[in-house]
């Protein structure tokens, strides 16, 4: 059976559940595990970047419900407003305080509308920095968690400086004296996912791409046709194993047979369980070897060739310049 | 110029090249230009007197690197930095390494930002200057590494650092890790932080998305030249994705300054004046890390 076939089959099915008020999750299910097999390579990509889209992925608040005891919900920048495309506060997991924020989607259209499909404001990052701030006053560890097509790029954003706040947010990450734990929910999309993206580990759900521009963006701007995303997604090298390879994340998480959108119990005990084992091993960490090793990790990142002694020397010598 | 201690490692890739103030007849784009705002047709000589303003309309071409080195650093030497440096193709992306060859050919550089330390109005500095007509001015490994050195070089010699910009964001090209050029350059700005040394921003036309959004920002004090376009996402990244149609020529460092972002918006031919005041008025204070 062919993929769009079998998608059909599931909406199908998802429809009369509805109507007819049966629990069909089980078929529909098992039809997404096919769904699953019929994964080429050449597809791979591409399917990575349709479940990140999935309109049935969990969202930030959604994890937050099952990941902490408990947890509040702080709001605004102090200057501007509140963003309710990314939100954050003060939780409790496995007993301790942390800190998180992380980009919101809404679940229908209605709900799109208000968070603006995860496509945060100025802000949205500015408040990210406050609670951030906050969190290294009190020595609270920092939980990102990133969902978004990308940072909201209209005149609105421009006129509030989203590439200040992208780029102060970045600067300023480097050097909070608590540990960071990055989780990429779902779309990894470029600044706005950068912009509260910066931490000592990264971790990436298995279904989540990460990149520096939506493969529509790339087909559009370098292959001159918008209908190309799914050749570009596998240009652009936007899977959860190519990030690490690339060293750009240190662990993926690997989600339910039903993934993420079929079972939300599952992929929380799988993120907190990741979240938990990283904070572990950070914790174990003084706070300057903390900070080091975050500035090393992002200041090497990148590939070019040069002669290797001199590359290699400059790695060592970084800790003498912060 | 001094000698360098330290560092030697990796800053032994230095070229020296000398800065003159004579014109250099393979730095200019054309012999004959035509204003590419008001139309009116220019010669290259004239507009060598002008810094390459229009004296019509006051329109500012956009420079080469090596142009904007002459017009910027004193008469002398400017030592480039990370001269060896190279691109490779780590996504094994199509037609990319046909497209770095062809910017090598048009450009005569190796890649869009050449670094470098050399005197301005006197003072030693690290400058960094980026092409535009180098694949956009993009920004893949090589031009993050380049301009992460730059900075921990002044961090090192507690020099001032001045960056031009002029790019069109992040390479596509080398994807994931053009972004994470974002990072690394925004992380690099702290070395200067602690080691108080000044960085100077002048945004030219045009600074864009993942450029505008991460060291371009950053500086101490931000300048801009008139008409440059400033903006974090592209006309068809908007049109894309929400549908909202943006002028291709909006928003320029004017609009930018009114809301905040920019400190000042500088005439060509007063730039250096305006950098001398500056790099006047920041001594670098004894101390910090490095």
């Amino acid at each position: 059976m062919s993929e769009k076939l079998i998608r059909e089959k599931i909406a199908e099915l998802k429809d009369l559940a509805e109507k007819s008020n049966v629990d069909l999750s089980r078929e529909c299910m098992e039809m997404e595990a096919k769904l699953g097999a019929s994964r080429s390579p050449e597809n791979e990509a591409w399917v990575r970047v349709e479940l990140a889209r999935h309109p049935e992925r969990p969202t930030t608040l959604q994890y937050a419900e099952r990941i902490f005891d408990d947890f509040v919900e702080l709001h605004g920048d102090r200057g501007y407003g509140d963003d309710p495309a990314l939100v954050g506060g003060i939780a409790i997991l496995a007993g301790r305080p942390v800190t998180f924020f992380g980009h919101q989607k809404g679940r229908n259209m209605k709900e799109n509308m208000k968070r603006n499909f995860g496509m945060a404001h100025p802000e949205g990052y500015r408040k990210a920095m406050r609670l951030a701030a906050q969190a290294a006053k009190f020595g609270r560890p920092i939980l990102t968690f990133i969902d978004t097509p990308g940072a909201y790029p209209g005149v609105s954003g421009e006129d509030r400086g989203i590439s200040q706040a992208i780029a102060n947010n970045m600067k300023q990450f480097s050097e909070l004296a608590v540990p960071i734990v990055v989780t990429i929910l779902g779309e990894g999309g470029s600044g706005g996912a950068i912009g509260i993206g910066l931490g000592d580990t990264v971790l990436m759900m298995e279904n989540a791409y990460y990149s520096v521009i939506t493969p529509e963006g790339c087909a559009s701007i370098l292959l001159r046709d918008p209908t190309k995303a799914r050749y570009s997604a596998s240009l652009l090298k936007l899977t959860p194993q190519d990030m690490l390879a690339f060293k750009v994340i240190d662990r993926i998480v690997t989600e339910p047979p039903a993934g993420a959108h079929g079972d939300l119990a599952g992929a929380s005990a799988a993120i907190k369980t990741a979240i938990l084992e990283s904070l572990e091993e950070l914790s174990r960490m003084g706070t300057d070897a903390l900070i080091s090793r975050r500035h090393e990790k992002y200041l090497s990142l990148g590939v070019f060739q040069e002669q290797e002694a001199r590359r290699r020397s400059l790695l060592q010598r970084l800790r003498d310049f912060f | 110029m001094r000698e360098f201690r330290g560092i030697q490692g990796w800053i032994r890739g230095l070229t020296v090249h000398p800065v003159q103030k004579k014109r250099d007849e393979r730095l200019f784009i054309d012999e004959k230009h035509s204003c590419p705002s008001c139309q009116r047709p220019l010669g290259a000589e004239e507009l060598e007197t002008t810094l390459y303003v229009c004296p019509h309309c006051r329109h500012h071409f956009r420079l080469t690197a090596w142009e904007r080195i002459r017009y910027t650093a004193d008469e002398g030497v400017f030592q480039e930095l990370s001269a060896d440096m190279e691109t490779t193709n780590p996504l094994a992306f199509p037609e990319y390494e046909q497209k770095l060859a062809a910017a090598v050919r048009k450009t005569g550089i190796k890649e869009a930002v050449v670094t470098g330390l050399c005197k301005v109005n006197g003072r030693e500095v690290v400058l960094a200057v980026m092409d535009f007509r180098f694949i956009g001015g993009s920004m893949g490994s090589v031009v993050g590494e380049k301009i992460m050195r730059a900075m921990l070089v002044g961090a090192e010699k507690k020099l001032p650092v001045i960056v031009f910009t002029s790019s069109g964001g992040a390479r596509m090209q080398e994807g994931i890790l053009s972004l994470m050029q974002m990072a690394k350059t925004s992380v690099a700005t702290q070395a200067l932080e602690k080691n108080r040394c000044p960085y100077f921003v002048v945004l030219t036309d045009p600074t864009t998305a993942g450029v505008l959004a991460s060291f371009a920002m950053l500086g101490d004090v931000i300048l801009a030249e008139p008409g440059a376009l400033m903006r974090f996402a592209g006309a068809r990244v908007v049109a894309g994705t929400i549908k909202e149609k943006v002028p291709d020529n909006f928003p320029l460092s004017q609009y930018h300054m009114e809301r905040g972002f920019i400190d000042m918006v500088v005439p060509r031919e007063e730039l250096k004046k305006t950098l001398g005041f500056l790099l006047a008025t920041h001594p670098v204070p004894p101390g910090g890390k490095g």
